[in-house]
């Protein structure tokens, strides 16, 4: 393994997050605020509490949730795109390292990112409402776990993609519905049994579910599952990066 | 026997488009030469390139690198080459020490601020190491791009047509690193548009026509076997045409004007017929004021092999 090449194709993508600090952090900050304010505030008036926890504190896991997904499958796209683009991957195909050593620098710096940006927003939301993390081993261990399938999930987008509008289909048609209808706001148990029953196929559920049994203790399916289906969601993605290996799709002509 | 340093056998590529750029190349690169690679748009030059440094997988045929197959033992093959792409490609909010020092680690080499250093110097990029390579000039991002290139001591650069888009001075510096190289041990292919360049840098060249590989001789051999020379005389009175019997034929012609004549011939034949033309011009009463002899170019000598590989295709 070249070990110095995965440290500079990571600390070249850290840098590059640095330079848009503002766009990297703040903006997730600001939105997850004025959720806050959205949902805590106005509905959260409405709807004491959810599973017998506080709205407000209910949505955090959620929240933190969302922000992961996108932000994971949106730098790691982008993180690979771009050298596609501008043609500056001829640097990485022309080096001495394999496909693997760029899937864990480029892979690990978006987990990074992403990790980095779920605590801030697990930070801000403390300043809104109490937080009480059960399980703090195992509220990380999701947190990890999930940045880095979807950090995978990502980079597999950006090398499929082969334009902007194709970088922003998955995130924006796919993962924000599934988010948002995957109980980021809600626990699945409030909806009708039809519902239920749809719900389930969302994959996401089992991500949300399992998070915030970590925080509460609460969840919409057994934890065991909820771990299950998130190492299944990474065993495809790691499946799906190795075929790329296999076939050099779409890196070189 | 020479040492080489890159053999290239069998190489083809068609692309996924079924356009076939390369033709079963066999290529040996001596270790220490400069090697100038020429050929005409679209004849296969950077698509080659790509083969030898990972950038393109071939259909078919090998290549060795120092002895390392380059798809077997990349890590080892590709350790030793530097490329410089041909289109300007680099990042564009790094600055320029980040962007050099990020290619070294690529390479997997432990840093060495004053390797860098001195690389920067040496193409006059040292004053420029902190800024963004955005705001640098052309020239300038060639410049990064070779001081990337060279980033971890390869022993084999890659040039893809270096000069393109650089102005004259900035082209001088570049050769004078370049040479320098050269004489450190470094093996250079290059690739260039100026051929008056590869005539004046190369040590052989190699020459390159719809994908196959039509020459390679040592500069000083090929201009020598196929050079032709050009005798000008320079008349003292103008001639309307140019007199029947005059000894010359086909290699004597006329200016527009008729005030010059050209004979052209072949330094390497058993005579040249300089002597006899000029007989013959002596008996025609024609007089002449001043002569010159000139060594056709490279160039020339270029245009008219691919010339000669298009008709010969036609066929
Ligand atoms: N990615 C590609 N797909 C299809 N054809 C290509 C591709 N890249 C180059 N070619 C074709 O291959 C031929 C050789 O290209 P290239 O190696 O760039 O030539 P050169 O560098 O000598 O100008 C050209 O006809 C070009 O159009
Ligand atoms: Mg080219």
């Amino acid at each position: 393994m070249n070990w110095r090449a995965v440290k500079a194709i990571y600390r070249f993508e850290m840098a590059r997050t640095g330079r848009t600090l503002f766009q990297s952090i703040l903006a997730p900050v600001i939105s997850t605020s004025l959720y806050f304010v959205v949902f805590g505030a106005a509905i959260g008036s409405r709807i004491t509490e959810m599973d017998g926890v506080d709205y407000g504190s209910f949505i955090v896991p959620g929240l933190i949730m969302l922000t992961l997904l996108m932000q994971s499958v949106m730098n790691a796209s982008f993180g690979i795109y771009f050298p596609k683009f501008t043609g500056t991957i001829y640097e990485l195909l022309s080096a001495p390292i394999s496909f693997i050593e760029i899937v864990i620098g480029y892979v690990g710096a978006a987990a990074t990112k992403s990790i980095i940006l779920g605590l801030i927003i697990l930070a801000t939301s403390w300043l809104f409402v109490p937080v009480r993390i059960a399980h703090p081993v195992w509220m990380i261990s999701f947190l990890v776990l999930t940045a880095v399938t979807f950090s995978l999930l990502g980079f597999i987008i950006g090398i499929w993609a082969d334009g902007f509008e194709k970088l922003q289909i998955v995130p924006l048609l796919i993962i924000t519905p599934l988010t948002f209808l995957g109980g980021a706001f809600y626990s699945v148990s409030v909806l009708p049994p039809f519902w239920q029953v749809v719900t389930f196929f969302n994959p996401i559920v089992y991500l949300i579910s399992g998070f915030r049994w970590s925080f509460y203790e609460v969840a919409d399916v057994n934890v065991a599952i909820s771990l299950g289906m998130t190492l299944a969601f990474l065993g495809a993605c790691i499946a799906m990066i190795w075929w790329i290996f296999r076939t050099g799709y779409r890196l070189k002509n | 026997m020479q040492d080489i340093i890159i053999a290239i056998s069998g190489l083809s590529k068609t692309y996924a488009t079924g356009f076939t750029a390369l033709k079963n190349v066999n290529l040996g690169i001596r270790r220490g030469e400069i090697f100038a690679l020429l050929g005409p748009n679209g004849a296969g030059k950077t698509t080659l390139i790509g083969v030898v440094c990972g950038t393109v997988n071939p259909s078919s045929g090998t290549v060795t690198v120092g002895g390392h197959d380059n798809v077997t033992d990349f890590r080892a093959a590709r350790e030793m080459i530097g490329l410089v792409p041909q289109e300007l490609t680099t990042d564009a909010f790094e600055s320029v020490w980040a962007t050099v020092c990020f290619s070294r680690g690529l390479f997997g080499k432990p840093k060495n601020p004053a390797y860098i250093e001195k690389i920067l110097r040496s193409l006059s990029l040292w004053e420029k190491r902190n800024d963004k390579i955005m705001t640098l000039s052309g020239g300038m991002k060639r410049r990064v791009l070779i001081a990337k290139a060279l980033s971890h001591e390869p022993q084999i650069l890659f040039l893809d047509e270096p000069t393109a888009g650089v102005d004259v001075e900035l082209r001088k510096g570049m050769w004078q690193v370049v040479r320098a190289l050269r004489a450190s041990g470094v093996t250079i292919i290059l690739t260039t548009h100026y051929i008056e360049e590869a005539e004046d840098m190369a040590d052989r060249i190699g020459v390159i026509s719809n994908g196959e590989i039509i020459l390679v001789e040592e500069k000083k051999e090929l201009m020598h076997k196929l050079g032709k020379k050009q005798l000008t005389l320079q008349l003292q009175e103008k001639l309307a045409a140019l007199p029947a019997g005059l000894f010359g034929g086909a290699q004597l012609s006329l200016s527009p004007d008729g005030d010059e004549l050209t004979y052209t011939y072949d330094t390497q034949a058993d005579r040249t017929g300089i002597t006899r033309l000029l007989a013959s011009l002596t008996e025609a009463g024609i007089r002449f004021k001043d002569l010159s002899t000139k060594q056709s170019s490279l160039e020339e000598i270029f245009v008219g092999l691919v010339h000669q590989d298009r008709n010969g295709a036609a066929k």
